[in-house]
């Protein structure tokens, strides 16, 4: 309804410049009444418009101007000649059009029943029948009938005092009576066009404002002039509404990229076989041009991927259980600042199993590191260079535009995707988009003198590690310094040495997590500023090559500062794949250290597992423990993780129910093929020791102990644990 | 190199003893040094980022961009700043001379013995009576390395 809307209002907008158009024509028409070139004008204007109220569904409309276009195309083609009651015929229809159109704006119809159209058309007929005798201006059913269509018209209503029986509405002007009164712009005087560079000069020079204003607020911040404060304190409200009614007029509805979409889906759906009701949420969600640009062809490609590999053919989907004919749904919605679309399909979804045996099988993952992936991370490979499954690959998605290209276009505009997916039921990609490009929320850096930005949407968190803590939860591993937070390893990346400097020595460490899609790690600077709104700028061609700045930005003081790429940075340090590969290389270098989580259980008993096998630490309430079957299970991250009592497990009383929540250590058993909760009392610590095991307390449950932080402690036979929980290990 | 014998007029710089000129309708102002950005793993050439009023512009060390010696510690640079492919770009160079019109005086091609980082961006050389003026190609002379350096950031 809201898209027609807005088809409706362009198609007024449109017919009131045409009907203006129409009246110069027609005016002149009379004047040389053979003018060929008006008649052709004429003749346009009016079959455009009948042809978009035709595919309006506005018939009367429709009607009164095909008859109209009727008599325009034989006067044009010279068989009618124009005469004076054909040109009152004409003038009057195009007064009755401009009329309906009128009642189109006020109730979206064009139904109003004080616009009659039969009279009009009830003449132009008239005219039409008795083309033959062209020549006699008196022809007799032209006469009578000429007057009656006049009464609908504002402006000659009063020549005509002969209303026949006819009620009262006719005489009085058709517009504002009928509806409720209150005054709106007609839609042709409440917009105008304007052109789109014209707007990016805005832009810019609202950007220029809004530094001046920064840089004015910083120096009047601490002035005595009270006047001057005052005055730049107007100034800071001024540019900020400015700045967002700029912004504003830049906003297009996401719809316009969406129009094209239901072409797409029958195209294709009739190319795969499928069957594909495509249901779109949310075209009225605005973002900016410059990025809807951007985002077009990532959302097309993403639908047709849905298509593709998702909704599988009507028979398959019916031997499943589903109804024949697919749903591809599309929802866009503003959340905290940004704008989310969602591509979600009711198709097959994505097997992680197969996605990981694809994966391993093209070397983009070691079986190790997969084993060690959440079932997220297993279908983000996806979005990996090079990856496809064999079986995806055919001529309308594989063509060389693969989903890491898609992601590389979100995240160049600042934004992000991710895929969720049950096997059977469907997939959804979420794609997040900022507003606006051009002004964006940042946290400033310092490092060596210099200031630096990163864009807010890339980060996560702040820590600050000083004294004890530094040394204990920074390591090196073969040169790569890693940080344990809450038990995964973060690895740091020191901004000084990225920048080709020295990492400074220092007592304690400032650390911003950044998350560049499913790269995280720790960015090690020397200084915390602000954050603060920048006004993202370009940066010269000769800088391009350098993808760890996503641009460069003005400051309060004047000065320059450049702005961070963190997927930039990612990749020119090789964080990300490469890294976590050598990390996990050199972790299994070390093979006579071992990484221990050190846990409690049975009232202050100590067991260790290693570390290797723990995906995550959760807590869950009490009262989510439900029971299947004999075993106890808690809802989890969209599916049942079955829960193993590591202290009955290893021959011990069960204490982890003292507390409102149970401690559980997440271990994957592999594949993708599940997950178990291990509950523990608590987590003690992490630690890296060379384990000199024993046979002593070697039982069910237990492979021997050793002593950990001079503590005997007992190894977790982590394979009969899992038994236990009965998922295949 | 007669296919620019069109452009006549120029603004004159000297860098490292050399007299340049580049033609008047490609240069949009001349500067006085500006506090100045650096850009770590850029180029060396590349000296920094300088604000133009809101406008973020390159600034590229001639000297180190044609191979010469590096300028001495305490003397300050000025920005000639010119129009290159739809970018603003500032050419960093000692000293500032002034606007010539080298109308009558035939362009001829830069002599062969000429450094080779220096011919690369002069479009020719116009002998006038008491110098020759090196005329340079705006286009080539912003265009450094894009390759970053891996060496190390610049000072």
């Amino acid at each position: 309804m809201d898209d027609d809307a807005e088809i409706i209002a362009e198609f007024l907008v449109e017919s009131h410049e045409n009907l203006d158009q129409l009246d110069r024509d027609l005016v002149e028409l009379e004047q040389q009444p053979d003018s060929r070139e008006r008649l052709s004008s004429i003749f346009r204007t009016i079959h455009t418009i009948k042809g978009t109220s035709g595919f309006l569904a506005f018939n009367r409309l429709e009607q009164l101007t095909h008859v109209g276009e009727t008599l325009l195309s034989r006067l044009r083609d010279g068989e009618v000649v124009m005469t004076p009651p054909i040109a009152e015929g004409l003038l009057s229809m195009v007064d009755t059009v401009r009329a309906l159109l009128d009642g189109i704006e006020r109730t979206g119809r064009d139904t109003d029943p004080a616009v009659d159209v039969d009279p009009v058309v009830a003449v132009i007929e008239g005219l039409l029948a008795a083309d033959s005798v062209t020549e006699e201006p008196d022809v007799s059913p032209a006469a009578p009938s000429v007057t009656e269509p006049a009464p609908p018209e504002q402006e000659y209503v009063e020549p005509q005092p002969e209303p026949e029986p006819e009620p009262e509405p006719q005489p009085e002007p058709v517009s504002d009576e009928p509806w409720d009164g209150t005054e709106r712009r007609a839609v042709v005087d409440a917009s105008v066009r304007v052109d789109v560079d014209l707007l990016d000069d805005l832009v810019d020079l609202v950007g220029e404002l809004v530094l001046t204003r920064n840089q004015l607020l910083q120096r009047s911040l601490g002035s005595a002039d009270a006047e001057l404060v005052r005055a730049s304190q107007r100034l800071d409200l001024v540019a900020s509404e400015l700045q967002e009614s700029i912004m504003k007029t830049r906003m297009q509805p996401i719809g316009q990229v969406w129009s094209k979409l239901p072409r797409v889906v029958r195209d294709l759906s009739h190319q795969l076989g499928r069957e594909v009701e495509l249901v779109m949420d949310g075209h009225e969600t605005e973002l900016d041009r410059s990025l809807l640009e951007a985002v077009k062809d990532p959302l097309t490609h993403l639908v047709r991927n849905s298509l593709d590999h998702g909704i599988e053919p009507p028979d398959v989907r019916r031997a499943a259980g589903k109804p024949g004919k697919g749903t591809l749904s599309l929802r866009a919605y503003h959340e905290s600042g940004q704008v989310v679309v969602e591509i979600s399909d009711d198709g097959k979804g994505i097997d992680p199993v197969a996605i990981g045996a694809v994966a391993v099988e093209r070397g983009v993952v070691t079986r190790d590191q997969l084993a060690r992936m959440d079932q997220r991370d297993v279908l983000g490979l996806i979005f990996r260079p090079g990856f496809s499954t064999a079986a995806a690959v055919s001529n309308i998605s594989g063509r060389g535009v693969g989903m890491d290209v898609v992601r590389t276009n979100i995240e160049r505009i600042g934004g992000s995707v991710d895929v969720s997916s049950e096997p059977g039921r469907g997939t959804t990609t979420r794609v997040r988009i900022p507003l606006t490009l051009a002004i964006i929320p940042a946290l400033v850096v310092g490092e060596g003198g210099e200031r630096y930005a990163i864009p807010q949407a890339n980060l996560v968190e702040l820590v600050r590690i000083e004294g004890d803590d530094l040394r204990r939860q920074v390591e090196d591993l073969a040169g790569a310094p890693v940080l344990r937070l809450r038990g995964r390893l973060l690895p740091l990346v020191s901004l000084a040495e990225t920048l080709g400097g020295a990492a400074p020595e220092d007592e304690a460490l400032t650390v911003v997590v950044l998350q560049s899609d499913e790269v995280r790690f720790g960015l090690c600077v020397s200084e915390v500023h602000d954050t603060q709104e920048i006004v993202v700028k370009p940066i010269g061609r000769q800088l391009k090559a350098l993808t760890m700045y996503a641009g460069a930005t003005i400051m309060g003081d004047g000065r320059v500062a450049l702005i961070l790429d963190v997927a930039g940075i990612a990749g020119t340090v090789g964080v990300g794949a490469t890294q976590q590969e050598a990390l996990d290389g050199r972790a299994a270098a070390i093979d006579d250290r071992t990484a221990l989580l050190v846990l409690e259980v049975a009232d202050g008993r100590r067991a260790a597992l290693p570390l290797a096998a723990v995906a995550r630490l959760e807590e869950f309430g009490r009262d989510r423990v439900e029971r299947s079957g004999a075993s106890e299970v808690v809802q989890y991250r969209d599916g049942i993780l079955p829960l193993v009592r590591l202290a009955s497990a290893i021959g011990l009383p069960d204490t982890s129910d003292q507390g409102e929540q149970i401690s559980v250590v997440v271990h994957e058993t592999g594949a993708g093929a599940g997950a178990v909760g291990i509950v523990i009392d608590r987590v003690l610590d992490v630690v890296e020791v060379t384990i000199s095991a024993s046979e002593v307390g070697r039982r069910t449950g237990v492979t021997g102990s050793a002593v950990v932080q001079d503590r005997v402690t007992d190894l977790v036979d982590l394979e009969a644990v899992v038994a236990r929980s009965g998922v295949p290990a | 190199m007669s296919a620019v014998a069109t452009a006549e007029q120029y603004c004159t710089f000297w860098v490292a003893g050399l007299y340049f000129g580049v033609a008047v309708d490609e240069v949009q102002e001349v500067l006085r040094r500006q506090p100045m950005t650096p850009v770590p793993r850029a180029d060396r050439a590349v000296t920094g980022l300088i604000n133009l009023r809101g406008q973020i512009v390159t600034a590229v060390d001639l000297r180190v961009r044609l191979g010469l010696p590096d300028r001495a510690g305490d003397e300050l640079p000025m920005n000639v700043i010119v129009r290159s492919r739809g970018e603003v770009v500032s050419l960093l160079v000692d000293d500032i001379g002034d606007v010539i019109d080298t109308a009558g005086v035939d362009p001829q091609p830069a002599p062969s013995t000429m450094p080779r980082a220096v011919q690369d961006v002069v479009r020719g050389v116009r002998p006038l009576p008491d110098s020759i003026l090196l005329v340079l190609d705006a286009d080539r002379a912003v265009d450094v390395a894009t390759t970053p350096d891996t060496t190390g950031g610049n000072p």
